[in-house]
Formats: C-alpha cells, sequence, structure tokens
C-alpha cells in the first residue's frame, strides 16, 4: 500500500484530527448557548494573556510532558501503560518522605535526592504489572488500572495513618521545610531583570522535564536499549529471535515509563503544594495518553503536544470568569475528544488522505 | 439477644449488597458480551455516567422514572456506538476509544449539567414516580416472622427496586443467548476466531456491532439504576470507579456469566462492608484498614490475572480489529 509522505502523517492527520475535536468542542459550547469563538479567544487570553497564565501553562505542561513522555517510553515497547496516574501518584510519597526525613539545607541537595525518591516509588508502582504481563502474561492494561485504585487506596491509608499532618482534619502530609522549596520561575527571573508572576506555579521542574524529553530522545534513539526497545515494539517475534530478551524490556521499559511519571510529583508536590495531599495527580496521568498521541509518541512531539494540553488546562480555568455557564469540566470535554479524534477515530482521516495522495500521485505519473 | 442483633447485621448487609451489586452485575455482562464479540470495553464507566445523567435529567422532566431508563439506554448506546465505529469501522484502538468516552461522560455530564441545572453538575432530586420505589413481594409480611428464612425473604429478596430484579433476571438470560442461541454462537465465535466467521458468510462487523450495542443497553439499565433507584438524582462522578469494578469482575469470572454474579456479589458484598464496617477489628489484635477492603477487588483482580488462582484467558480475538480479506 502506498505510504502519506512524512509531513502528511505527522502534520496534516493529527493537525486535520484536532481541527476535527475542536469542531466537535465547539457544538458543545454552542449548545450550552455560548459563542466557541469567543470561548477560543478567552482561553487564549487566559492560556497566554499574562505571566501569571503563562507560568501555569508551562506548569500543567511540565506535568504533562512528565506523563506523556511515559506513555510514549512505554508505547514504543508496544505497551499500553495506563497506569500512569497511579504511578504520579505513588511516587508523590516517594517525594514527602525524602524531603520530610532530613532538614534539607539548600533545595540543589534535596532536589536530586528527591528525584530519586519519586522516581523509585513511580518505577516501583510500574513494576509488579510489568513483571506480570512479563512472566505471567498478564494483561498490563488491566493490571494498571487496577494499580491506579489500589495507588489510590495506599494514598489513603498513609495520609490518614503516619503521613497524616496531626495538626489538620484533611488528609494531608505536614508542610515540607523551606530548604526543600524550589525555585519559581519568579525567583529565577527576578535577578535577571524579567518581572513575572509571582503567583504562578511554575518553577524549575519545567527545565527536568525538558531534559527528561532530551533523554528520552537520546534513550530510544541513540542508545542500545532504546533500539532494542523500538525492536521489541516493531515485532515481538523478530526481537526474540534477534536475542533480544522480551522479559528485560518490559520490565526496564515499565520501570523507565514509571521513573517518568513519577516526576510529576517533583513539579506539583515538591515545587507547588510543599506538602503531599491526596488527589494532586487530578488527572494528568490520562492527560499523558492523550499528549502521547498527539505527539506521535516523540519527545519533541510530546513537549508542543503538552504545551497545547497546558494552554488547554489554564485556558479552561480562565474561561469560567468570563462565561460562567462553561464549567471547568469543558477541559475534559476537549481533552477526551482530542484523545477520541487522534486515537480512536484517526483513520477516519487517514483513509481519506491517504486515498487522496495515491490520486495526486497517479495523476503525476 | 447477641445472636439475633449479628443477625440483623447480617441481614442488613446482605440487602446492602444485593442493592450494590446490581449497578456491577449489569455492567460486567455489558462487557461480558462486548468482550465476548473480541470487542474490549473499558468504557463502562463512561457509558453508565452518561446514562446516569440523562436518565436522571429524563425522568425529572416526565416525572417516570420508566422514561429515565430508556434515555438512559438512549445515551449510553449512542456512546457504544461512538466505541463501535471506533474499534469496528476504523479499526481504532479500543482502550484508548474507551479511555476517551470515559473521560468524555465526566466532562459532559457536568458541563451540561450545570449549564441546565447550575448546580455543580447535579440534577434536581427525583421524588414520587421519577424514581423506582421498593417492591414487596407476596407473602413478605405473612412470612416475616419465621425464624431465618423469613427475614431473609422479606428484607433481602423482597423489598428491592424494579431494576433489581431485572438484573438477576438478566444473568440467566445472557448465558441462554450466549450458549443456548445460534446468535450467541456466533457472536463468541466473532470473539475467538473472526476469520472463521467470515469464511461461514456470516458478517463480522455486524455481529460486532450488535454485542457493543447490547453492552450500551446495559450500561444504561445500569446508569439509570444508580439515578433513579440507588440515588435520587444524578451527582458528578457517581458512578465512582464501579465500570472499573466491573471489568475486574469480569476477568474474575473468566467471561462466564453465572461467575460474574458471583464476582459481583462478591464485590458488592466488600463495598457493603466498607460502607457499615469502615474499620474491621480482627479480634482487638488488629484493625483492618477500610481502604483496604476499598482496594480488595482490584488486589484479587490482580491475583488472579497473575495466575495464582487459576488462570484468566480473554477470547483470543478480543481487542484486535478485524480486517476483511481482499
Amino acid at each position: 500500500m502506498d505510504k502519506i509522505p512524512r509531513w502528511a502523517d505527522i502534520f496534516l492527520v493529527p493537525f486535520i484530527n484536532l481541527v476535527l475535536a475542536f469542531a466537535a468542542s465547539g457544538l458543545v459550547v454552542l449548545a450550552i448557548g455560548e459563542n466557541p469563538f469567543d470561548a477560543i479567544y478567552y482561553m487564549i487570553r487566559g492560556a497566554l494573556g499574562s505571566t501569571s497564565g503563562l507560568g501555569y501553562t508551562l506548569y500543567y505542561a511540565t506535568n504533562y510532558i512528565f506523563t506523556g513522555l511515559a506513555v510514549a517510553v512505554a508505547f514504543h515497547a508496544r505497551l499500553f501503560n495506563i497506569g500512569g496516574e497511579g504511578q504520579a501518584a505513588v511516587s508523590g510519597i516517594g517525594v514527602a518522605v525524602v524531603v520530610l526525613a532530613f532538614d534539607w539545607p539548600h533545595w540543589a541537595l534535596a532536589l536530586p535526592f528527591a528525584i530519586i525518591g519519586a522516581g523509585v516509588m513511580g518505577a516501583a508502582w510500574a513494576f509488579i504489572p510489568a513483571y506480570l504481563q512479563a512472566k505471567r502474561g498478564s494483561h498490563i492494561v488491566i493490571t494498571t488500572i487496577m494499580f491506579n485504585f489500589i495507588g489510590a487506596a495506599l494514598m489513603g491509608f498513609l495520609l490518614n495513618g503516619i503521613l497524616k499532618n496531626p495538626n489538620t482534619q484533611n488528609a494531608e502530609s505536614i508542610g515540607f521545610g523551606p530548604g526543600a522549596h524550589l525555585p519559581t520561575a519568579h525567583e529565577v527571573l527576578a535577578p535577571l531583570g524579567i518581572a513575572f508572576s509571582k503567583s504562578a506555579p511554575l518553577n524549575i521542574s519545567f527545565l527536568l522535564a525538558l531534559l527528561c524529553a532530551a533523554g528520552v530522545w537520546f534513550l530510544l534513539w541513540r542508545t542500545r536499549l532504546g533500539y532494542q526497545i523500538r525492536a521489541f515494539g516493531q515485532s515481538e517475534a523478530a526481537a526474540k529471535y534477534a536475542g533480544i530478551s522480551s522479559v528485560k524490556i518490559i520490565i526496564l521499559t515499565m520501570l523507565i515509563s514509571g521513573a517518568l511519571a513519577g516526576m510529576l510529583s517533583i513539579n506539583v508536590v515538591m515545587g507547588e503544594q510543599e506538602r503531599l495531599i491526596k488527589e494532586f495527580v487530578e488527572g494528568a496521568g490520562f492527560v499523558g495518553i492523550a499528549v502521547a498521541l498527539m505527539g506521535r509518541s516523540h519527545p519533541f512531539g510530546i513537549v508542543l503536544a503538552a504545551l497545547l494540553f497546558g494552554m488547554l488546562t489554564q485556558g479552561g480555568f480562565e474561561l469560567l470568569w468570563e462565561m460562567p455557564a462553561i464549567s471547568r469540566e469543558m477541559v475534559l470535554v476537549i481533552q477526551a475528544l482530542i484523545i477520541l479524534f487522534t486515537g480512536a477515530l484517526d483513520n477516519m482521516v487517514r483513509d481519506p488522505v491517504e486515498k487522496l495522495f495515491r490520486r495526486i500521485r497517479k495523476g503525476r505519473i | 439477644m447477641e445472636l439475633t442483633e449479628t443477625f440483623l447485621q447480617l441481614i442488613l448487609t446482605l440487602d446492602m449488597t444485593v442493592r450494590l451489586s446490581v449497578v456491577l452485575i449489569l455492567a460486567c455482562l455489558a462487557g461480558l458480551f462486548s468482550e465476548r464479540a473480541g470487542i474490549v470495553d473499558i468504557g463502562l464507566e463512561g457509558k453508565m455516567l452518561i446514562a446516569a445523567f440523562f436518565s436522571a435529567v429524563a425522568a425529572y422532566h416526565s416525572g417516570n422514572a420508566w422514561i429515565g431508563v430508556l434515555a438512559g439506554i438512549a445515551a449510553s448506546m449512542t456512546f457504544a456506538l461512538i466505541h463501535g465505529i471506533a474499534s469496528i469501522a476504523y479499526r481504532g484502538n479500543q482502550l484508548i476509544s474507551g479511555v476517551a468516552l470515559n473521560f468524555l461522560a465526566s466532562g459532559l455530564t457536568v458541563v451540561i449539567g450545570n449549564a441546565w441545572y447550575k448546580e455543580g453538575g447535579r440534577t434536581p432530586p427525583l421524588a414520587g414516580e421519577a424514581r423506582f420505589s421498593e417492591i414487596t413481594l407476596p407473602f413478605a409480611d405473612l412470612i416475616r416472622d419465621l425464624p431465618v428464612i423469613g427475614p431473609l425473604y422479606a428484607d433481602v429478596i423482597s423489598g428491592q427496586k424494579a431494576i433489581v430484579y431485572l438484573a438477576f433476571l438478566v444473568v440467566p438470560l445472557t448465558w441462554w443467548v450466549l450458549f443456548r442461541t445460534r446468535f450467541g454462537l456466533r457472536l463468541r465465535a466473532v470473539g475467538e476466531n473472526p476469520a472463521s466467521v467470515d469464511t461461514a458468510g456470516i458478517s463480522v462487523n455486524r455481529q460486532r456491532y450488535a454485542a457493543v450495542l447490547i453492552a450500551g443497553v446495559l450500561c444504561g439499565i445500569a446508569g439509570a439504576y444508580l439515578a433513579t433507584s440507588q440515588a435520587a438524582s444524578f451527582g458528578r462522578e457517581m458512578t465512582a470507579g464501579r465500570g472499573y469494578i466491573a471489568l475486574a469482575a469480569l476477568i474474575f469470572a473468566k467471561w462466564r456469566p453465572f461467575y460474574a454474579l458471583m464476582a459481583c456479589l462478591l464485590f458488592g458484598l466488600l463495598e457493603a462492608i466498607s460502607n457499615l464496617y469502615p474499620n474491621i477489628d480482627v479480634f482487638g489484635i488488629f484493625s483492618i484498614p477500610v481502604q483496604f477492603t476499598q482496594a480488595l477487588p482490584y488486589i484479587l483482580t490482580v491475583v488472579i490475572l497473575a495466575g495464582f488462582i487459576g488462570k484468566a484467558i480473554p477470547p483470543k480475538a478480543s481487542g484486535e480489529p478485524y480486517i476483511k480479506e481482499r
């Protein structure tokens, strides 16, 4: 069968998918009796119109880069890690334990250890599903879903038990010390003479996210392990024949995936909340699926898709102020439609595009 | 005295188990139809949620609970159809389609609910005919005073709502359809070996659409039960992960109808226990935290999946789009 050109595969098809998703979202806005074009304007203004909006947009994007990379790495080995939500949640325990264990003198010292804590816990939560997939053939989609719920129960147990702050009614840990405070965008940019909103939660985790994106690119396309992961994803049988151990690839890929999802808690728990609360992931693990799909599982695409979803999330919150008839769940609707059109209904666009290119080619010859 | 107290607690627990299992049973059977035909459905949750919303809306405006059920079925079937089109016609990823529909339901219900009623996604309370009332079976009051059997009949078996009885009837019906009819044979064949069904001149796609739509009907009834029987209005995220528990029960039941009933009753019992007895004291030595009881269905499912207690083998072609040879 004729393949469509690369640019059409990477840009044209996702773009049409996106347009369809937004058109469907527009219909929902219209059905509520609001003007969808006004809604888009308010969302863009809310997401990018001020340094505060931009700070929130990039803060959310940071989360989505982490979870998007987590899903993408697994995708490359043809594993569907739907457990980013649980892995990220449990990784928060790692961050909290590391940060609360010592009276850290400086954030630069605390950060590497917190990263290890988050990574280890995130990876640990991915390990059991990975092991069961590799050794016992238990479907990883179902086991990771189950582990999302088990993770939520574990968080509830710990935050109502040994990690609970005795001075409050809420299920949350005690606050982190000032020594573990990550520099925010305001604190980093102010000495350089750039004014940035004080209230925006954007912090240096954003740089960590970009670093992870570069790292994932290097891993997948410049290392032996990355090659093995991709080979395994292309054809398990061929990879086995080439001497690649499926057990090793499944487990290693999922550990990396879980650790990446775990980095989310560096941004949220350490960077913003500065304490461990129960539901800090807020669906970012699931958004990671959409981000990985939009970004075609490539780190560069994921960063772009994460920025788009960050804009959506922040813009959606701002929309509330301008259009009270619309609730913040509109963001969820848009995300769902993007997942639907780019992920599940992809062939609805791809088939006609392929047909079109075939016709163009025939016309030329 | 002590014994009667324990017995009353038991009756209360069993009654609650039955009430809570209904949603799981219907959703689990929905998943059973779909997955037996080779279409993986993790969108049970979303279908039930959208059905719960529209059934509450329709029941409120019509004042009739059955119209609510019909509206719920219609909403759920619309979602089922999208899932069908994505995974059958466009050979899309069934898991991703399910995830998207779950998201869509949790977003749409609140967005529309808030726009219409301005109560944070909640719909107006249902009263009178808009809500299902309890059905007292014959002789319930007559034999209530009999020991053991009496309260069991009067308080657990009798006095439930219409959909409860319906759900328990759907179990043998599902078994009969799947294992005793030509339709059922074809449906199962499509899930195991679609190519052979195709060779026999039967449309794989039509069978799969039928299965997906049946799943839509069952999820619709389940959602309507939540909003018009268990509760008296729609509340945001009111399915609360039950679609996933049903999915777990389906695996636990190894894709069989009567096993599914047992698994759903077990998981319903666990939910009833965690509602009634948050922290269970074991001989005063240690207490089982409520989170453990809540997580137990998921833990059990992982154990089953791991193959430590029997082996859960899904229908062979499930999750695979069928591409007709040309």
